[in-house]
């Protein structure tokens, strides 16, 4: 094997758990300050993806398509904030995962309806397509590099925004003491929106940003949500850094694994049963991952004692 | 006699009477509609051991079902290509035999419920959930990437397997299997929900402080129910495979675990005979709604939502009174 | 001591920059009755759950019926015989009165892995259950839904669940809080009684009923203990008045 693919899979792993990271900070940063398990993340991720394609469509900017994308999810998150979570944020957590499961299948069902069950398409732009030459010649996809650097652009924005703004300052007060937030004279509910807003725009900026690497199709934001959650739990619950840390611990095992595996077996079996084994295990390890840090910090890297 | 008495029975009597007049009226459709929603029943009264009387919200019993379904592809596979399942360090033929395929289902899931529950069973809440929900995903990629079985194609049995002194190619009478199963599994739960583990786990549910003051940890009481609650859905999982003839790593999709929790809910969480009402609901939901639009699912998420939103207690809450009895 | 049940030596739990217990020591003796007293925020609540189990302590021992309990769960305390009440009723509250007695009798008795008996049938778990309710006063009550009860009624409960667990120590949290004052007189005189089957660890605010009762008075100040000693000698203390009961006495 040779080490230019192996680079060139840990940038793929890095670009993969930067964009769980824009997943899961939002549903961390909802559950951390209105305690609300969202399932329906996956379905702000989707439509995030679908605007995006839509917009690019008609006006054939990338740019454009992005911020069709951010527009479109956060104020999908708005309604649904406003229309059905803000009743359950009293609710326990069961009701919390049904309602949103309801929520699920209503915005699937209703995209399926709009845009039909084909997937859509959205081409990356001609000026990010190609690939970019790394030191030691490496080439790599520039737009993949471009989602790194977006992705790590972003969570250094969040990390300042937390950190240094009002708003930050509210959003950690919300954590620590619910109570205290309304103490301080802080507009509780619309914080609430503005966070769950905030939480649906980056999962939306993510599902348009993967969009143009994969399929724009209806179900796509399930099986990211549940690596988001599988990010959550190794990272700890309510953690931005934890999710930084888990989401890239996740992109790098899952994409190193389907490497790497495979040929591990290869050194002691014959090639297509090493194939088969190593894929197979390679598509169990992060939730191995997950299992393991279960088993010596329950409550994850970086939790707190929710 | 109790309002939820009478429901029970009389949701009992419909499942007995429906197939029965399917069967005089020559409409096997109906049979094997009523067939999945015993099936379904059983998967969820599996869930509600867990969810309703021990308050684990599991979003991950599909794991439980798909095991299950492929407890049944895998044996049946082998013995319909002839093959051993396993030729070191002992050989195991594959079988035929429901019985055999029912206990190998119920014991596999119980032995991956105990493995999944020791684990997730170390954190509480949110946690839960998506640890459940990640558990299960695993298993269907898992399935999807391991070709031996047929991979994301899943599996064809041609012949439903057999069951002593019954033809069960013959709808009415697989369907007389299920609901026989159904009777049982119902039966074992009503005893254990109003047994010392039913109280005590009933307590845990409510006041982790208090069951511990009576000098017993909650987590045992919680993996308990947890196997219990997995080994019954496996058991849901291997008969609807049987009932298709066919297993594929969608039965692991986390779709089948919201659809499980869906029986429960819809019936209301924590009553013995909740899930059966939940399960029949949603067939004929699926059946009239299906019928009636191809995107079905938006009414099914509205009426989920008005549920959970307005109508705690589901239908049981609805007809038998909002308070769950107890003696 | 070595005929003392209960023997608390030397604790210590610091949170951070709180010390919370501050090298704590102090036992529990056949037949007796022990009061903790203290301001709020004297560190009670600390020290309970260092006893009952819940928070392990950084240093020091507890031992219990002559077991080192220090690293024990709360279940398995309660299974070597703490019986303990809490300040906050923590009781099964969509269960009926009898259910929760009837609990406490079935944690007596172990056999909670059983499957297929109906528990509310099983005459002697019913029988323990309604003479610990007689006892108590809430026999009338049984069939009444944990919910409906008043505060006062709750904390009856309590102490009924307690008692079917037959400890070898009661450990009770506040159980006068709330009571009323015909309330708190009559399980003043209930635990009169009480003290003759098993001794108890009494943390308690009414003074009246701590006076009345306590053949030990403990003060905690500040995570310390300032002084133990009978009732009259806690009474004529000055450390204890000045840090503690001026501020009640003066009033």
């Amino acid at each position: 094997m040779s080490t230019i693919l192996l680079i060139e899979q840990t940038l793929n792993g890095l670009q993969f758990g930067v964009m769980l990271f824009l997943m899961a900070a939002g549903l961390t940063l909802i559950f951390g300050v209105m305690g609300l398990i969202n399932l329906a993340h996956g379905s702000l991720y989707m439509i995030g993806a679908f605007a995006a394609a839509a917009v690019a469509a008609a006006t054939g900017s990338f740019i454009l398509a992005l911020i069709g994308s951010l527009i479109a999810a956060a104020i999908a998150g708005v309604i649904v904030e406003m229309t059905v979570i803000r009743r359950l944020y009293d609710r326990d957590h069961l009701d919390q995962v049904l309602a949103t499961f309801a929520l699920i299948l209503i915005f699937s069902e209703g995209t399926r309806w709009v845009f039909g069950s084909f997937p859509l398409f959205l081409d990356k732009p001609a000026w990010l397509s190609g690939t970019v030459m790394l030191p030691f010649g490496i080439e790599y996809s520039l737009y993949r590099l471009t989602i790194i650097l977006i992705g790590l652009a972003v969570a250094g924005g969040l990390f300042w925004m937390i950190a240094r703004t009002r708003i930050g300052i509210q959003i950690r007060a919300g954590e620590n003491d619910r109570e205290m937030i309304g103490a301080l004279g802080v507009n509780i509910s619309r914080l609430y929106t503005l966070v769950f807003a905030l939480g649906a725009a980056l999962a939306g900026f993510a599902g348009a940003l993967i969009g143009a690497i994969q399929s724009v199709q209806v179900g796509m934001g399930e099986p990211v949500l549940i690596l988001a959650f599988v990010v959550i739990v190794i990272g700890g619950i309510g953690s931005i850094k934890g999710a930084l840390v888990g989401a890239i611990l996740v992109g790098l095992t899952d994409t190193l694994g389907r490497l790497l595996l495979p040929q591990f077996f290869g050194l002691f079996m014959d090639a297509s049963a090493a194939t088969s084994v190593g894929s197979s295990l390679s598509s169990m390890l992060i939730y191995i991952l997950m299992a393991g840090v279960l088993l010596f910090k329950p409550s994850g890297l970086f939790g707190g004692g929710h | 006699m109790k309002r939820e008495t009478i429901l029970n029975a009389a949701l009992l009597l419909i499942l007995l009477a429906i197939p029965l007049w399917a069967q005089s009226a020559d409409e096997p459709f109906i049979i094997t509609l009523t067939t999945r929603a015993v099936i379904f029943a059983i998967a969820g009264v599996g869930l509600n051991f867990a969810l309703g009387f021990g308050g684990l919200v599991s979003f991950g019993h599909a794991a439980f079902f798909g095991i299950g379904g492929y407890a049944m592809g895998i044996l049946a596979y082998h013995a319909q290509t002839y093959t051993p399942l396993m030729e070191w360090p002992f050989v195991i033929e594959g079988t035929k035999s429901m019985p055999v395929i029912w206990l190998v289902a119920i014991i596999t899931s119980a032995i991956v419920a105990v493995a999944l529950g020791a684990l997730s069973l170390r954190t509480s809440g949110v946690y839960f959930i998506m640890i459940t929900l990640a558990f299960a995903q695993m298993f269907f990629f898992f399935t999807i990437s391991w070709p031996t079985y047929g991979g994301e194609d899943g599996l064809s049995i041609y012949i439903r397997n057999d069951f002593p002194g019954l033809n069960t190619m013959d709808p009415i009478q697989f369907y007389a299997i299920c609901y026989v199963i159904l009777l049982l599994v119902l039966f074992f739960v009503y005893r254990a929900a109003h047994s010392p583990f039913g109280l005590a786990l009933s307590a845990a549910r409510q006041n982790e402080d208090r069951i511990q003051a009576i000098g017993q940890g909650p987590y045992r009481l919680y993996l308990t129910a947890y196997v219990i609650s997995g080994a019954i859905t496996g058991l849901a999982g291997a008969l609807f495979a049987d009932l298709n003839r066919f297993v594929s790593p969608t039965m692991f999709s986390w779709q089948t675990s919201g659809e499980i929790m869906i029986f429960v809910i819809l019936g209301g969480v924590g009553r013995v005979f909740g899930p059966v009402a939940g399960a029949a609901l949603f067939i004929l939901l699926e059946h009239q709604l299906g019928g009636l639009s191809e995107f079905w699912h938006i009414y099914l998420g509205a009426i989920l939502l008005g549920v959970v939103l307005f109508a705690r207690g589901g239908l049981f809450g609805f007809i038998a009174g909002r308070e769950v009895a107890h003696d | 001591m070595t005929d003392a049940i209960l023997d608390v030596c030397g604790i210590s739990k610091s949170f951070g920059a709180l010390k919370a217990s501050d090298n704590i020591t102090l036992n529990l003796r056949p037949g007796e009755i022990h009061a903790l007293i203290g301001p709020n925020g004297a560190g009670k609540s600390t020290l309970i759950k260092q006893v009952a189990g819940g928070l392990t302590p950084d240093s020091g021992t507890v031992h219990f019926a002559g077991q080192d309990v220090t690293r024990l769960s709360t279940a398995a305390r309660a299974q070597l015989g703490m019986g303990r009440t809490f300040q906050i009723s923590s009781l099964a509250m969509e269960f009926t009165v009898l259910q929760n007695v009837v609990l406490g009798a079935l944690g007596r008795r172990g056999d909670v892995f059983r499957f297929f008996k109906p528990v509310m049938r099983d005459k002697e778990l019913l029988q323990q259950a309604h003479t610990a309710l007689e006892q108590v006063g809430l026999e009338d009550f049984h069939a009444f839904r944990t919910s409906e009860l008043s505060h006062g009624q709750r904390r009856q409960l309590e102490v009924a669940v307690a008692l079917t667990l037959e400890p070898k120590a009661f450990l009770m949290d506040e159980p006068m809080a709330g009571l009323g004052a015909e309330g708190t007189e009559r399980l003043t005189d209930f635990l009169d009684g009480l003290r003759h089957r098993a001794p108890i660890l009494l943390v308690e605010h009414d003074m009246d009923a701590v006076f009345a009762l306590a053949d030990r008075v403990s003060v905690l100040v500040y995570g310390e203990i300032i002084a133990t000693g009978s009732v009259d000698d806690i009474r004529g203390n000055p450390i204890v008045r000045t840090a503690y009961l001026g501020e009640e006495d003066a009033a």
